[in-house]
């Protein structure tokens, strides 16, 4: 398997404060890997980092992403690379349709990567609502603006719509979890494990669509490559429905252990204690929002 | 003023990049030659007045109007508050000049060169999109002018102002300037002793015109004045869509617009107004709009003022019978070196009259964006309803808005609201977008067209997507 994403020594400040303090992860192609950790741990201010945050400086490190360096890349280089960040607190944005702001993504995909093919709006309509369906949401939530008015659970929901639209290489998953309730985080889940498994049902899919109709591929995105995930997370419970192939305990900036998918199990039973973070009520406001 | 042109960004897809490529401001600031502008007498007084007025070979009445006009103009002083006016030169302007062609019906008959700007503009297309008809000015001369034959059949008279002084006298008499007098400020008696051309629109009782009718005003040659009228009356029960878009060349030197616009709404009647200003930014915009609404009327304010260096323009609704409405919608936006001091008035004169006001501006580059504001309700108005609610948003440290109200209410039966709103780009909500993979310049226009999109939607859809494109345009080079 080749390395996806290799982080070394990073730091990381925000507002002159360090944050991350010397941070080392290596993640194959196709690996799920949870980070857990008590809150001002810095798990949020990494995968913001990453993403390429504007309130986030990298003082030292480097971070290489599929072999290229990520770091020098401007936030939408990164999502176009393959990257992917389902927020905490998802932005509201006024007269701005759900619809069409994934179709200037989609479309700025289309034009950046020539293997995705690019949909018509009515094409892309149809996808839109299928896979609004498959997230048991309701069609009309893509015509009002994004995340206006939206519940908690409806972002998140839409957080991982746009996510199984975009069909990222790399999806960071920020507390995707906070705030859904079970039945919620069960949808949210299925459509996780559904990007994992839909590359290993690639080939066979792609025949039955050659046989069937001479139609385009009703997937936007390029369903050749893999999928992987960076779950950060405070509790164990998404892990129950999304198995990590790793899981790493995040404290004061730093990687401190970790483990396979049982480890999640136990780090929730024991705390963070052990590892001299406890649970810190004051938080960095901006991952607070 | 300087305009960076930043490369367009490498997502935005192929077809995209040709669109807004072709769209530039040049397509706007591009003069046509102008030979027949050469050797005209800037400045007004009363042998130019007489000549305009021979020229059309006007009546007596219209004469005696313009005379009348010009003399208050000069008695008149330059207004001491609102926008900066101290550099403009009334003695430099140019305020009559004919282009040379007559008007024509026939698409074909208009000479090539003036065609190619209408062209550039998407006029005959914006025809083809089946608008019940098409008036363009060109200067100071209507030379297009159509309507469809079944409107023609139920009595609507969409004409060359010049033409309807001839071909209607009775009805131009009743209403020209009773709704704007000359009296009423320096530009408007300007206006009067030198209009030429512009709309006249006559919907009669109970005729109800589904597609909008539109006009396009340009001005072309330097220093060139437009005065052009439009006058509209939609009589009891009818309805009607008016659309207004406007642009001048650009050339460094001053441009006057000082348009007027009188519509009168009679009851139960419902009148739209829209209009995209695009004038270049060497022109000065003091346009006057004002409508007298009728008991149980409706009146409809659609404005977007992209253009102009300075501008001046508070479209008026008189709410004079029972139950009238009006509800203003406003889009201004203020680029470097521009002025946009706009806003509405509302006079409520009877009784259960409502009005609702909406105002979006968007000031970058130090353009200053001012909302200026007046509602008035009188004693004997009582259950009436004002709704005014100004946004403006600021997309960097150096630009400037301003919110100036004027309030007067007379009695207390009355639900009053205003509410202003500044806001600046978020970079949270540019990062939120370009964490998809927009480019950061496609996401702040994005959420700046997000900002104005109520409005906009109001808007028929080749000019949403041209204020769309505009705004584009506007924000190239918002990347620091």
């Amino acid at each position: 398997m080749s390395t996806l994403l290799s982080i070394t020594n990073l730091h990381v400040s925000v507002a002159n404060t360090q944050i991350i303090k010397g941070l080392n992860l290596s993640m194959n192609e196709g690996e799920v890997h949870a980070i857990m950790g008590p809150n001002g741990s810095g798990k949020s201010t990494l995968v913001n980092a990453l993403m390429g945050h504007p309130a986030y400086t990298i003082t030292s490190g480097s971070v290489t992403f599929r072999g290229e360096d990520l770091l020098a890349m401007q936030s939408h280089e990164r999502a176009l690379a393959g990257l992917f960040l389902a927020f905490q607190y998802p932005k509201e944005i006024a007269g701005v349709s759900l619809r069409s702001f994934l179709l200037a993504a989609h479309r700025a995909q289309a034009a950046h990567d020539s293997s995705i093919t690019r949909l018509s709006p009515i094409q892309f309509q149809k996808t839109l609502h299928a896979m609004m369906a498959e997230l048991k949401m309701d069609p009309a939530f893509a015509e009002r603006s994004i995340n206006q008015g939206f519940s908690g659970g409806e972002k998140k929901k839409a957080e991982i719509l746009q996510m199984s639209m975009l069909r990222p290489r790399l999806a960071l998953m920020d507390e995707t979890d906070s705030g859904l309730d079970v039945d919620a985080l069960k949808i949210v889940a299925e459509g996780v494990n559904a990007l994992r498994t839909k590359k290993q049902d690639t080939r066979s899919k792609k025949q039955i669509n050659d046989n069937s109709h001479n139609e385009p591929t009703s997937q936007p995105a390029n369903q050749q490559q893999s999928f992987s995930a960076l779950i950060v997370t405070h509790y164990a419970r998404i892990l129950d429905y999304i198995t990590p192939d790793h899981v790493h305990v995040m404290v004061k900036g730093k990687i401190v252990e970790s483990g396979g998918a049982e480890f999640a199990r136990k780090l929730e039973k024991e705390g963070y204690e052990k590892y001299g973070g406890k649970e810190e009520t004051k938080t960095i406001a901006l991952e607070m929002d | 003023m300087t305009r960076v042109k930043t490369p367009v960004s490498a997502s935005i897809p192929k077809e995209e990049k040709k669109i807004f490529g072709e769209l530039s401001r040049d397509i706007f600031d591009t003069a046509n030659p102008s030979p027949y502008a050469d050797n005209l007498k800037k400045g007004v007084d009363e042998g130019l007045v007489r000549k305009i007025s021979a020229d059309k070979n006007e009546p007596q009445w219209m004469l005696d109007h313009r005379l009348l006009s010009l003399k208050i103009f000069q008695e008149k002083p330059m207004p001491t508050w609102g926008a900066d006016l101290s550099h403009l030169d009334l003695d430099n302007i140019i305020y009559y000049a004919s282009a040379g062609s007559k008007n024509t019906d026939d698409w074909g008959e208009v000479p090539e060169d003036i065609r190619r700007v209408y062209d550039r503009l998407g006029i005959p297309e914006a025809e083809r999109k089946m608008l019940a008809g098409v008036g363009a000015q060109y200067e100071s001369d209507m030379i297009y002018h159509n309507l469809k034959k079944e409107w023609e059949d139920l009595g609507v008279i969409f004409l060359d102002m010049d033409d309807a002084v001839k071909q209607h006298p009775e009805i131009v008499q009743k209403y020209f300037m009773k709704c704007v007098p000359a009296t009423d400020h320096k530009f408007a008696a300007l206006h009067g002793a030198v209009w030429s051309g512009g709309t006249f629109l006559y919907v009669p009782n109970g005729v109800k015109i589904r597609d909008p009718l539109q006009a396009y005003f340009r001005m072309n040659a330097k220093n060139m004045g437009q005065f052009e009228h439009t006058l509209i009356i939609v009589e009891e029960g009818a309805d009607a869509h008016y659309i207004e878009g406007c642009s001048a060349p650009k050339y460094g030197s001053q441009g006057l617009h000082a348009g007027l616009v009188e519509i009168f709404v009679k009851p139960s009647a419902k009148c739209r107004y829209s209009s995209v200003e695009n004038w270049s930014r060497d022109t000065y915009n003091l346009n006057t709009k004002r409508a007298i609404v009728e008991r149980d009327a409706t009146m409809e304010w659609i404005g977007g003022n992209m253009g102009s260096g300075v501008t001046m323009l508070y479209p008026c609704s008189v709410l004079v019978g029972e139950g009238a409405r009006c509800d203003h919608m406003a889009i201004a936006f203020a680029n470097a070196g521009q002025w946009q001091d706009t806003g509405a008035k509302v006079f409520h004169l009877a009784p259960h009259t409502s009005s609702k006001v909406t105002s979006k501006s968007i000031s970058k580059g130090g353009g200053v964006a001012v909302y200026r504001g007046q509602l008035k309700i009188a004693p004997h108005a009582h259950d009436c309803t004002a709704n005014v609610e100004c946004d403006a948003l600021l997309l960097d440290d150096i630009s400037r808005t301003d919110t100036v109200p004027d309030i007067q209410i007379r009695n207390n039966d009355v639900t009053i609201a205003h509410e202003a709103t500044v806001g600046k780009l978020s970079e949270e909500d540019i990062f939120y977008l370009t964490s998809r993979g927009i480019a950061e310049e496609e996401a702040r226009a994005m959420i700046v067209n997000g900002f104005i999109e109520p409005i906009v939607r109001q808007l028929p859809l080749e000019y949403a997507v041209e204020m769309n494109r505009l705004i584009e345009l506007e924000m190239e080079g918002s990347v620091g």
